[in-house]
């Protein structure tokens, strides 16, 4: 099953590598992982999606709390949460389907951000689903490029992953 | 406050930590830390000849005492040399801080001489390392790599240091205490836990308590042996957990898994309530996972790491907590409760395990003209009187070690039971020695083992060390040799040890006395030999054995535990 991990890790020198290195190590999957500090500098906050039987997800947790730089651990996907994601698509928009592209951005809520005579970029913030059915609503042979952030996500409600 | 160099500060860290003694290998990056030991007489460094000696000696001091064991060594080789005895140290879960030298900050990344990234290649083999680029971080690093490397489950911490920031001044100051908000081990067990614990043992049939290394290192081995003793139950200790439980002792099964006792796996098999304590179910204990768990028990779990506990086994009440800590609470519950073991059950598990303990598993034939290795380490117990702390390397001899010396005191039994590196049994012994003046130390190996590191040789003739070195050279690598006889037709692909030196000449080169032993009768009076007539000496052991011998009883790897296979002989 799919689980999202929330970790605040320690904004040291090489603590992402102590967690990828782990994923490798005991052949835990990465689905994605997307990094960044929080608003106290000394904190970074990191989500992995990853996959794995009940045992797999709990050893995961278990051996992440374990890594001397991993501060906290949440599994996201336990409870109410929301994920969103972020994709840039860059497409091949000339004739008929610079409006076709366009009307589809709408309908998924996107936005175009670079418009040139034959291109277009897109951009697209929405659950990781939501990014794949979008790809998927497109005609595979218009997309040039794909840069998708990874997933990154957060507690609803009075759920809060801090110090 | 004075200002101190970065190498002065390593020192006087050192100092405060009470670290007596420091195995290492000076170079380049380390030469101003060298320079700083030079100039003081409080620790003393052993000049080891090669650095994975370095930290298995550092790691042998740490396994035969309750300290922090530490290794100096510099960057590049010196460091990379250094990962095989990190590694080790971290599958044993033993308290180690190693410190390696860096090449200076502004060329770390330029390819210097002798620069490996060393944060890096040893990140996965290592509780947690440092690199330090500012020396005012080098004390609180230093710091916390010795609590983090003997708090928590132990391991191996590695503290990188350029070689700049051994030449920085800055103010010293030793903080007293640490606190880490990442890092809180939970020590004290969950109360509710331990008693749906003492619940289940107390209404348990067929009860077993099985216990590994985390009973040695948490200093668990008197509350456990209080706590069997009250209970009465069935025991045993895995490869890394003797002597946590007196192996005279008649509760005393021997130990389980892969080369354990008939009665200690059919037990572990059968029971109705498993009792694992600082333990892991590792597969050359359990077996085959899948068939250890088919059959109905219930599985109490003590351990002082979470990530330990439903790994590899399912288990019903799990307790996160330091072994003696929650010892000590089970032991204060059945003192309090007026409940106690159901004795008829008992009396009758009891029965069968007599049973099995019955065929006599551990029995071999002796020969007339060929002297039998198991024959060796029984002599060996005699003679030393069941005292000595024992290093093995690994293969046959360690499994013979394990199985025909009875260890009652932990602390007493040292090898690479995670890893399972060769040549670890000299260093070993080495590291013993200093901690241990005036013990017995005795280094149980192989013709294949020994040569691993023989260079050692040469550091323990430095420092006076009497071990004394049994080597049972059977010109195989014995325990591969036994897999390919069993398992590949014979066919001894690379296991043969053909043109070995003259162990009696190469012992006597380096200094030291080399006896020869190759008849049955010359084993007792070589080993009095060694141990009175040349007490204060190493002694090499050249005992000649027969190449045949195998070790029994054995679970193939990946079958279940009942599925052993005995002694031809029995």
């Amino acid at each position: 099953m799919r689980h999202i991990i929330s970790i605040l890790l320690e904004n040291e020198a090489g603590a992402l590598s102590r967690v990828a290195g782990l994923f490798s190590a005991r052949a835990y999957n990465i689905e994605t992982l997307t990094v960044a500090p929080t608003e106290d500098l000394s904190l970074s906050r990191l989500t992995i999606v990853t996959s794995g039987t009940d045992a797999v997800i709990e050893q995961i947790t278990k051996q992440l709390n374990k890594l001397i730089d991993v501060v906290k651990v949440v599994d996201l996907s336990e409870s109410a949460h929301i994920e969103r994601e972020l994709m840039l698509l860059k497409v091949r928009a000339t004739g008929k389907d610079r409006e076709e592209l366009k009307r589809l951005a709408d309908i998924f809520r996107g936005h175009i951000i670079d418009v040139t005579e034959s291109t277009y970029v897109i951009e697209l913030t929405a659950s990781a689903a939501k990014l794949d059915s979008f790809i998927q609503a497109i005609d595979s042979g218009l997309i040039l490029e794909t840069v998708r952030t990874g997933v990154c996500g957060i507690g609803r409600g009075e759920r809060i992953l801090k110090v | 406050m004075t200002m101190m160099t970065g190498a002065e500060i390593v020192i006087r860290c050192l100092q405060e930590e009470k670290v007596e003694y420091v195995f290492g290998y000076p170079g380049g990056a380390v030469l101003h830390i060298y320079d700083a030991l030079f100039k003081q007489d409080q620790i003393k460094h052993v000049l080891v000849r090669h650095e994975q000696a370095a930290v298995h000696a550092a790691d042998g001091l740490a396994r035969s005492s309750h300290k922090v064991g530490v290794a100096l060594v510099t960057s590049g080789p010196g460091a990379t040399n250094a990962v095989t005895g990190i590694a080790t140290a971290y599958m044993d879960s033993v308290p180690l801080v190693i410190i390696s030298g860096q090449v200076p900050t502004d060329y770390i990344g330029q390819d210097a001489f002798q620069e490996c990234d060393t944060v890096g290649i040893t990140r996965p083999c290592v509780k947690h390392n440092f690199l330090v680029n500012d020396v005012h971080q080098l004390a609180i690093t230093i710091k916390k790599a010795f609590y983090i490397a003997n708090s928590g489950r132990p391991g191996p911490v590695v503290v990188d240091i350029p070689k700049d920031v051994t030449a920085a001044k800055c103010k010293f100051e030793y903080p007293e205490t640490i606190q880490m908000r990442s890092y809180n081990p939970v020590l004290k067990g969950h109360l509710g836990q331990i008693k749906k614990a003492m619940h289940l043992l107390l209404e348990a049939k067929r009860p077993m308590i099985y216990t590994g290394g985390g009973v040695i290192l948490s200093n668990g081995a008197k509350s456990l042996t209080r706590l069997t003793h009250r209970l009465g139950f069935p025991i045993t200790n895995t490869l890394m957990g003797l002597g946590a439980f007196p192996g005279t002792d008649r509760q005393f099964l021997g130990m389980p898994g892969m080369h354990g006792t008939v009665e200690a796996n059919l037990a572990m098999q059968h029971c109705d309530v498993l009792l694992a304590i600082g333990a892991r179910f590792d597969d050359r204990v359990i077996g085959n996972p899948a068939n250890f768990s088919s059959l109905p028990r219930k599985i109490i779990h003590i351990d002082v790491d979470p990530s330990s506990i439903s790994k590899r086994v399912h288990v019903d009440v799990p307790i996160v907590g330091n072994v003696p800590d929650v010892l000590e609470e089970m032991l204060r519950l059945l003192e309090a409760g007026s409940a106690s073991p159901d004795a008829d059950a008992l009396a009758d598990w009891w029965k069968q395990i007599d049973e099995w303990r019955g065929k006599q598993c551990m029995k071999y034939k002796p020969k007339k003209t060929m002297i039998m290795p198991q024959y060796v380490i029984e002599k060996l117990y005699e003679v030393t009187e069941g005292n000595a702390i024992v290093t093995s390397d690994v293969g046959q001899h360690q499994m013979w070690a394990a199985q025909y010396y009875k260890f009652d005191k932990p602390r007493r039994w040292l090898n690479s039971g995670g890893l399972g590196t060769m040549g670890v049994g000299l260093p070993y012994a080495m590291g013993a020695a200093l901690q241990n003046p005036g013990s017995q130390i005795v280094c149980v190996t192989g013709e294949g083992s020994i040569q691993m590191c023989i260079q050692e040789l040469s550091t323990a003739k430095q420092f006076r060390l009497p071990i004394k070195i049994i080597n049972l050279n059977n010109r195989y690598l014995g325990m591969v040799r036994q897999w390919q006889e069993m398992f590949y037709g014979s066919r001894y692909a690379e296991s043969y040890m053909d043109s070995l030196p003259d162990f009696v000449k190469l012992a006597e080169a380096y200094g030291h006395v080399g006896i020869r032993v190759e008849r049955p009768e010359e084993v007792e009076p070589a080993l009095r030999k060694a141990f009175v007539e040349h007490k204060d000496d190493l002694v090499f052991l050249d005992v000649i054995t027969d190449q045949k011998a195998n070790v029994f009883p054995m679970v193939a790897a990946g079958k279940g535990l009942s599925d052993m296979i005995l002694s031809e002989e029995l």
